[in-house]
């Protein structure tokens, strides 16, 4: 067992655009984006309870194998330097991802 | 063989700043455009809606001094894409009168092109009513009259096709308002012939400065090559390096999808693309596939002015209130109502932000409060900045010497920073259109200076 802060190389979150936050894991070697990826861990639903979130709310999950990363875009539910946001540029809320755990 | 096109790209973002020697060491070789972005969505809605920068003229200046001498001289043409920040006229103005003094003080001649991005809320209405604009996601709404005579400012992400017109009619240095990132950087590939994927997956690469490169920055200068099959990419400044990984992963930077990017009149599809390291540090990109759309949308922006505000920033340190906090903000909130019995609630708000608690994720925060100490953000959200003040004045005397249960502290509940502690924040604004436009023809007009 293996967390996701230990196993990946970059956990961020960044607007992309003012609507969505995008969430990027890329690891630095092919065996351990292949254990995260093939554990299945990181599927619509772990997304959708760490977010409190609707399945329709999470636009995109997809993995790139030549990058060795995972990409997952969500809706914002305020839109960037509205009132209620948080978080202008979306820079923080990849924080509920480190606790993933990975057989 | 044919020609190989280089392009140089500065920094990720204009007035960032980067390492004179990393860029003095790109004009090295021969270079065919000295491209650098300006512009982002990411600070949010206030550069576009107040028509300000994210930097200061003074770091506008600084770098700009280095580019226009250096590009001018050796006629190698220059594209700044979004200038500004926002890509709107006052922003295009600002950066264009910069670059004026800067000509004139080195008693440089140089042919400027300006691209204007703007659009009246009369072109975006006709359009509306034509059902040729479309939210860009789910969780947008569509479009009204109403919105849209309330955005001021209106900009639409341009593609290459004007700044490649500009390039034809022999322009030294193009300024461009809102552009889509990779357009200026394709422009030049284009220009010369080269492959539009290649052109624009370099642009998508080229506009973020370093940040390919390891350790990545978007404050240091980083070169691009095309080739008729291929493009490389490497780092300018011997302490970074690009592999294969590291600019793979910058795909995925700031995109909602990691291979499928779509543009102005395109999707760029780079599923396909294999990154190899050529040399030590030199990248090379194959098979970036750009497929032309049916139909040609562009991304528009709007920002408007959605209220005003006024905050206050305090510590607090009592362990009896820290525990209490959420409650006795509430009941802070309904006294103040209570007060202002007078004014309808729907003109106002006030929200509390308890930073070591949760503030940053909300209720999507997990982990369970432990601290001696937090820091509350509070503000008032209101129709005008005089009741935003008073508010405000209100909520910051009411909370300070709030009476909660089991109080030992009796003289005060907040630890202000600074005299005054209320700040008057001005307007705020909000991306009121974010949305995809039809067009049949580029609707961006070049001025020729």
């Amino acid at each position: 067992m293996a967390t996701l802060f230990e196993l990946a190389k970059v956990l961020r979150s960044k607007n992309s655009g003012p609507f969505e936050v995008t969430l990027d894991i890329l690891f630095d070697s092919k065996s351990k984006y292949q254990r995260v990826k093939d554990s299945g861990k990181i599927n619509v639903k772990t997304i959708c309870d760490l977010y409190n979130l609707t399945e329709n709310q999470v636009h995109h999950l997809v993995f790139f194998d030549q990058a060795l990363g995972v990409k997952i875009t969500m809706a914002r539910e305020v839109s960037s330097g509205s009132i209620g946001d948080r978080d202008v540029y979306g820079a923080q809320q990849h924080a509920p991802l480190m606790e993933i755990t990975i057989e | 063989m044919t020609e190989e096109i280089k392009i140089l790209s500065p920094c990720g973002m204009l007035g960032y700043g980067f390492p004179a020697s990393s860029f003095m060491r790109g004009l090295e070789e021969e270079i065919h455009g000295i491209v650098v972005d300006a512009g982002s969505t990411d600070a949010g809605p206030h550069k576009l809606g107040a028509g300000v920068s994210i930097v200061s003229k003074r770091a506008l200046n600084k770098d700009l001094e280095l580019i226009i001498t250096n590009g001018v001289a050796r006629k190698i043409p220059i594209i700044i894409g979004s200038a500004g920040g926002a890509g709107a006229k006052p922003h295009v103005e600002s950066t264009l009168e910069i670059i004026r003094e800067i000509l004139l003080q080195h008693n440089l001649k140089a042919k400027i092109a300006v691209i204007w991005a703007d659009f009246s809320q009369e072109t975006i209405i006709e359009a509306n009513r034509a059902n040729r604009i479309q939210p860009l996601t789910a969780n947008i709404p569509p479009l009204t009259e109403e919105t849209i005579k309330e955005t001021i400012s209106i900009v639409a992400q341009m593609g290459h096709e004007p700044i490649l017109e500009a390039l034809e009619n022999g322009s030294d240095i193009i300024i461009c308002g809102r552009a889509y990132d990779p357009s200026p950087f394709a422009a030049i590939g284009i220009y010369h012939k080269k492959d539009p994927g290649l052109s624009y997956h370099l642009g998508k690469i080229l506009e973020c400065g370093a940040l390919c490169a390891e350790p990545g920055t978007t404050k240091d200068s980083i070169l691009g090559t095309i080739k008729d099959d291929s493009f490389t990419v490497q780092s300018l400044n011997p302490l970074r390096k690009c592999t294969p990984i590291t600019v793979a992963a910058h795909t995925f930077y700031e995109k909602e999808h990691p291979y499928i990017l779509h543009g102005p009149g395109f999707t760029l599809d780079l599923s396909g693309c294999e990154f190899q390291e050529i040399e030590p540090g030199v990248v090379q990109v194959t098979n970036s596939r750009l497929i032309p759309s049916e139909k040609t949308f562009i991304k528009l922006e709007g920002a408007r002015k959605s209220a005003y505000r006024t905050f206050v920033i305090a510590g607090v340190r009592d362990p009896i209130l820290i525990e209490n906090i959420e409650e006795i903000e509430h009941r802070v909130k309904e006294q103040v109502a209570e007060y202002y019995q007078e004014i309808n609630p729907e003109d106002y708000q006030v929200n509390f932000l308890n930073y070591g608690m949760n503030a940053v994720l909300g209720s999507k925060e997990s982990v369970p409060f432990s601290g001696h100490e937090i820091g509350v953000m509070f503000e008032v959200i209101a129709k005008t900045q005089e009741l935003a003040n008073s508010i405000c004045a209100t909520v910051r005397s009411t909370f300070l010497h709030f009476g909660y249960e089991k109080r030992k502290s009796t003289a005060g509940n907040l630890a202000f920073p600074f005299a005054p502690s209320d700040i008057e924040f001005g307007p705020v604004y909000e991306f009121s259109i974010y949305h995809l436009m039809e067009i049949d023809e580029s609707p961006f007009q070049i001025e020729y200076l």
